[in-house]
């Protein structure tokens, strides 16, 4: 039941061959069993999921269908949910219950979809490895000596061990794609602005972007359709309607032009170079044509990433000082001591030092060198990408660098870590949509591939994902943990 | 970047630094700004500074009030208040 | 010697319902708290909505001094730590405010002098901390944080205390007329920083400057500058340096003094909200904007002097204040009643008694209806000037109607000629040695007829009528 697609579980739900109760327990019942070795879930909620997957089936038995009704759900825990434990990976909301539902959150449940927890991630996503978790490492369902990448790490390793058969994540510079890659799942980060931010606790407000983890191309383009859309309560929501993707999806699939970025192969790692053009061999066999672009400012993505992102998250981030919210030191004998031991004691090494990077980059003196210069990188790199589009589709590369790394390998090594982010930071500088889907194996760790679409094109790059997975099986290949 | 300065950014983001810290943050900051300063490697004279992925503009609210009092819900796990005050340790103008 | 070099930032809250972010109330005096939503609160994962509201109101007052309105305006963060800030930023406006330039005109001394405007911005209010409520405890209240505000930003062109609160006082006068603000200064919803250096004779160099922030009244404005600019020119004549600082004013002293806690190096670290997008303003919404915009200040001062003839003195006062000006006006509405008479009855009689119970034009007990009824009985006769002032008392204060306290009293002058006939013909009859002694020549025995008539009519007899009907039965 656990390797069912989200599909074929709506299918089976609607045909009553099985009840959300059923699903529900199944699924919570392998959380329960498995979970010890992957550490993916930071708040496991039964009892709500078993209510509402009871009222969902009584729905069904009086003839009422929801589009997702019934169907388990993994929420990564930078979701806002009510009555639910929201601690976005840090001590500082170890016990922080919101009083509201993030937009995301309310149009999964409304589509009828089961909360069966909230997963372990980076500490305010502010990682590529789930290693700055204040709740400990998640472990890669590949190989537990390995990370299952960042920052929306449980979710993506939940996915891939079937403990849920989807889940939610976000993206501010590959957060849901390299994980997805590097646990040999689905992966889509939308356009910026297609989907509401609004209740999803704040990184770097222009570059994150909420997205789907599923095992297949199908499933992604039917939840993506769920969660889209314009939101009052998000300004820099976009107002252009949301397409049937499962339908656009299944059309006739023929001549997409693809570019291949000349950046993205320079000095690539062997094997992943080899998978990577094996799969492309394949596509051109089946109607694709492929042709070499440049994207020459690319390689200073992860640059300008490193001041943009700091930058905002230093700002974003000070909202939490110890007084409405959130984690307060005690005994402290002024309001300065308050702020500082709240926050010192409250956030992890990582996130006080992308803090520190970023009120530097906008202080006094260092804005124009730092924080203008990047968002003049991104103005740059952004019209390398719209260029690039006048005569593909699409582009393809890689989504990581290599695979997966051992735990540990990389956590002292901040700038190593930062690098495994190199495919991926640029298109969320661009604002652009991208897709993981598996390509191949290295060692026995999946290997992602990265589909990057121009503004709101996730049409076309969920269809080459779902035409791609038609002629591979690389989705369906799965951890030994699944068959236990 | 040298101690002073990291004094001075922590003191603005009201982050705590331990003496024997100094070094290690300098460093590993240091390293960051290295990594930072390749973008000094391609001229942007002239180039627009982009501060959103999409040029939509701001969208407007109508004037009206939909929130009702909700304080207990916000202060409900806050030991912090009084009276329906936070309450932080007294400040002296 | 010293010349005073004075700079004005003038804080204004908007008087939209809800806040420039949020669709939480803005209403004054609400208890702690309860007017603060989660957005107001800064809660993790909330965003801005601007307030189309806060943007028009900003835009009338752009137009009102003749303004360039910025068609894509940007919203900046203004980093800095405080209780009652809660998100940690401010957010404000920086690069492009939606309104620059502009200018407004102030009269010192019976000359015309031009302030000119460098910005005025849009941004969101804190909260209030509370000192005095616990021992060891600083106590805060966000209901106030996200209420919009407009910062006005002058250039530093006064010169004197005097011109500073002129000018503040126009600005005050302006924003009403505008009905953006209610301009109210102790609820804070009307207040302003100070910045004042001292330049030397004939010097083309600015002095260093120091802030008072936060001052909320006139009359403070007033004595912080004059206490200020006394303070930096006794420093730079014993050949010491002036700091540049922030300062507060206390009322109580009468003296600033430094805040220190705010001096440590302000770092705001402006950039742009990724939040919220540019805020595009185009000319149709202008144009509409226009078409609403009320008559203002100096308009309605040279209508005053076409329509009604009246000097600047009244006008002055009479327009200072829409609410007035508009008191006047509808008293005066179609009547036969003469507009300089009823100036002066507003301006010395209606503006005494509301100075004595410091009342505000809206609340006045009298209305001009009222006021009305009571200035066209004394047009035409029925009351003397001197029992109308009596009346209008007691319709202030014990809000009697006008008709009322004169019929039920009796107040009607006896104006009826027949009557008055009757009883000059009595008199003339019993005091007829008078009579003669006055046709003989006493004409000072004039007088004592018309007590005569008066003290038969109880005083109520028109002296006008009298005088006439005895003049002409008296002669031989």
């Amino acid at each position: 039941m656990h390797n069912k697609t989200v599909s074929e579980l709506k299918n089976d739900l609607e045909k009553k061959e099985v009840s959300s109760l059923e699903l529900t327990q199944h699924f919570i019942d392998r959380v329960k069993k498995y979970d010890c070795k992957l550490n993916s879930f930071i708040t496991l909620t039964e009892e709500h999921a078993l209510n509402q997957a009871k009222k969902i089936d009584q729905e069904i038995s009086k003839g009422e269908f929801r589009p997702l009704g019934g169907i388990p759900l993994a929420q990564k825990d930078i979701f806002c949910t009510k009555n639910i434990k929201t601690t976005c990976g840090s001590k500082m909301l170890e016990n922080f219950i919101s009083p509201y539902d993030a937009t995301v959150v309310e149009k999964l449940n409304e589509a009828g979809m089961i909360i069966i927890g909230k997963t372990n991630m980076d500490e305010f996503a502010m990682g590529s490895s789930n290693e700055t978790s204040y709740f400990g490492d998640v472990k890669n369902p590949w190989n537990t000596d390995y990370v299952p990448g960042g920052s929306s790490g449980g979710s993506a390793a939940c996915v891939a061990a079937r403990l849920s058969p989807c889940s939610t994540g976000t993206d501010t510079g590959g957060s849901i794609r390299q994980p997805a890659s590097l646990t040999g799942i689905c992966g889509i980060k939308p356009t910026y602005g297609r989907v509401s931010r609004y209740g999803m606790i704040a990184f770097a407000s222009s570059l994150d972007q909420a997205g789907i983890f599923t095992r297949t191309a199908e499933d992604c383009a039917l939840m993506l359709s769920y969660i889209s859309g314009y939101d009052p309560k998000d300004s820099t929501s976009s107002r252009k309607n949301v397409p049937n993707y499962v339908k656009d999806i299944k059309q006739k699939f023929t001549g997409l032009k693809i570019g291949i970025p000349s950046e993205f192969l320079d000095g690539l790692d062997d094997n992943v170079k080899n998978v990577f053009e094996e799969n492309i061999k394949i596509l051109e066999k089946n109607g694709c044509s492929f042709k070499p672009i440049n994207l020459k400012s690319s390689k200073l993505g992860v640059s300008a990433y490193q001041v943009v992102a700091p930058a905002e998250c230093s700002s974003n981030l000070s909202r939490f000082d110890g007084v409405r919210f959130g984690y307060r030191a005690d005994g402290v004998k002024d309001i300065e001591e308050l702020y500082k031991k709240s926050r010192s004691h409250g956030f992890g090494a990582e996130v006080k030092r992308r803090i520190l990077i970023g009120t530097y980059a906008l202080s006094a003196g260092y804005y124009d060198a730092y924080y203008l210069k990047a968002q003049k990188i991104r103005q740059i790199i952004s019209s390398e990408f719209a260029a690039a589009f006048k005569d593909v589709d699409l582009i393809l590369g890689p989504t990581a660098p290599d695979c997966a790394f051992k735990l540990g390998e990389k956590t002292n090594d901040p700038i190593a870590m930062y690098l495994s982010d190199v495919f991926t930071v640029s298109t969320n500088l661009a604002g652009l949509p991208a897709m993981s889907i598996p390509m191949g194996f290295k060692n026995k760790l999946p290997l992602g591939l990265q589909i990057i679409g121009n503004h709101f094109d996730e049409s076309k790059i969920l269809s080459l994902a779902n035409h791609f997975q038609q002629l591979t099986d690389w989705h369906t290949m799965q951890p030994n943990i699944t068959r236990e | 970047m040298d101690k002073d300065t990291i004094i001075k950014i922590a003191d603005l983001a009201k982050i705590e630094i331990k003496q024997d810290q100094i070094n290690d943050i300098v460093s590993s900051l240091e390293k960051i700004l290295n990594l930072v300063d390749e973008m000094n490697s391609i001229n942007t004279d002239n180039v627009k500074p982009m501060a959103h992925p999409l040029n939509l503009k701001q969208e407007l609210r109508k004037d009206k009030v939909l929130e009702i009092n909700n304080r207990d819900l916000f202060q409900k796990d806050n030991k912090y208040t009084d009276n329906g005050y936070y309450k932080v340790p007294k400040i002296i103008d | 010697m010293w010349n005073p070099v004075i700079g004005l930032e003038i804080h204004v809250q908007l008087k939209t319902n809800s806040k420039i972010f949020s669709s939480a109330s803005t209403d004054f005096g609400a208890k702690q708290n309860t007017q603060a939503c989660a957005i107001d609160l800064g809660m993790p994962g909330v965003l801005p909505v601007l307030n189309e509201e806060a943007v028009v109101m900003a835009i009338k007052f752009g137009l009102a001094i003749g303004a360039d309105i910025s068609n894509n305006s940007i919203f900046a963060r203004k980093n800095y730590f405080y209780p009652d800030l809660p998100k940690g930023y401010q957010i404000s406006q920086y690069e492009i405010p939606i309104v620059s330039g502009g200018s407004i005109d102030i009269v010192i001394d019976d000359k015309i002098k031009t302030i000119n405007i460098t910005r005025a911005h849009l941004e969101e209010d804190a909260g209030k901390s509370i000192h005095d409520l616990y021992p060891n405890e600083s106590a805060i209240d966000l209901n106030r944080a996200g209420t919009p505000l407009i910062e006005i930003v002058s250039e530093p062109e006064m010169q004197s205390a005097k011109e500073a609160v002129q000018y503040l006082k126009n600005i005050h006068s302006l924003v009403r007329y505008l009905n953006i603000s209610d301009g109210n200064m102790q609820e804070g919803s009307f207040r302003c920083d100070a910045n004042i250096s001292l330049m030397k004779n004939g010097d083309k160099k600015l002095g260093t400057r120091a802030e008072i922030k936060n001052i909320n009244s006139f009359k403070f404005v007033e004595n912080a500058i004059n206490y200020e600019i006394e303070r930096q020119s006794i420093l730079l004549d014993e050949g010491d340096k002036v700091i540049q600082e922030t300062r507060l004013y206390d009322p109580v002293k009468n003296e600033t003094r430094s805040m220190r806690s705010k001096e440590e190096a302000n770092d705001y670290r402006y950039f742009p909200d990724p939040d919220l997008l540019p805020v595009e303003i185009d000319n149709n919404l202008i144009t509409s904007i226009k078409k609403e915009m009320p008559e203002l200040p100096n308009a309605k001062k040279e209508r005053f002097i076409k329509q009604y003839k009246l000097n600047e003195y009244d006008i002055g006062i009479l327009t200072a204040d829409r609410e007035l000006s508009e008191y006047f006006e509808n008293t005066l509405s179609q009547t036969k009643l003469n507009p300089k008479s009823t100036a002066n009855w507003i301006i010395t009689e209606v503006l005494a008694l509301a100075k004595k119970s410091n009342l505000s034009v809206q609340n006045y007990p009298v209305s001009h209806e009222d006021l009305k009824t009571l200035l066209l009985n004394v047009h035409d006769e029925t009351i003397s000037s001197k029992q109308a002032k009596e009346i209008f008392d007691r319709m202030w204060n014990n809000s009697e109607k006008p008709t009322d306290i004169i019929n039920n009293e009796g107040l009607k002058q006896i104006s009826d000629v027949d009557e008055l006939n009757k009883i000059v013909d009595n008199i003339i009859k019993n005091n007829y040695k008078s009579v003669e002694e006055y046709q003989s020549g006493k004409e000072k025995l004039f007088g004592f007829f018309v007590g005569q008539v008066m003290k038969e009519t109880k005083g109520m007899g028109n002296p006008k009528i009298i005088n006439e009907i005895l003049k002409g039965k008296l002669k031989k």
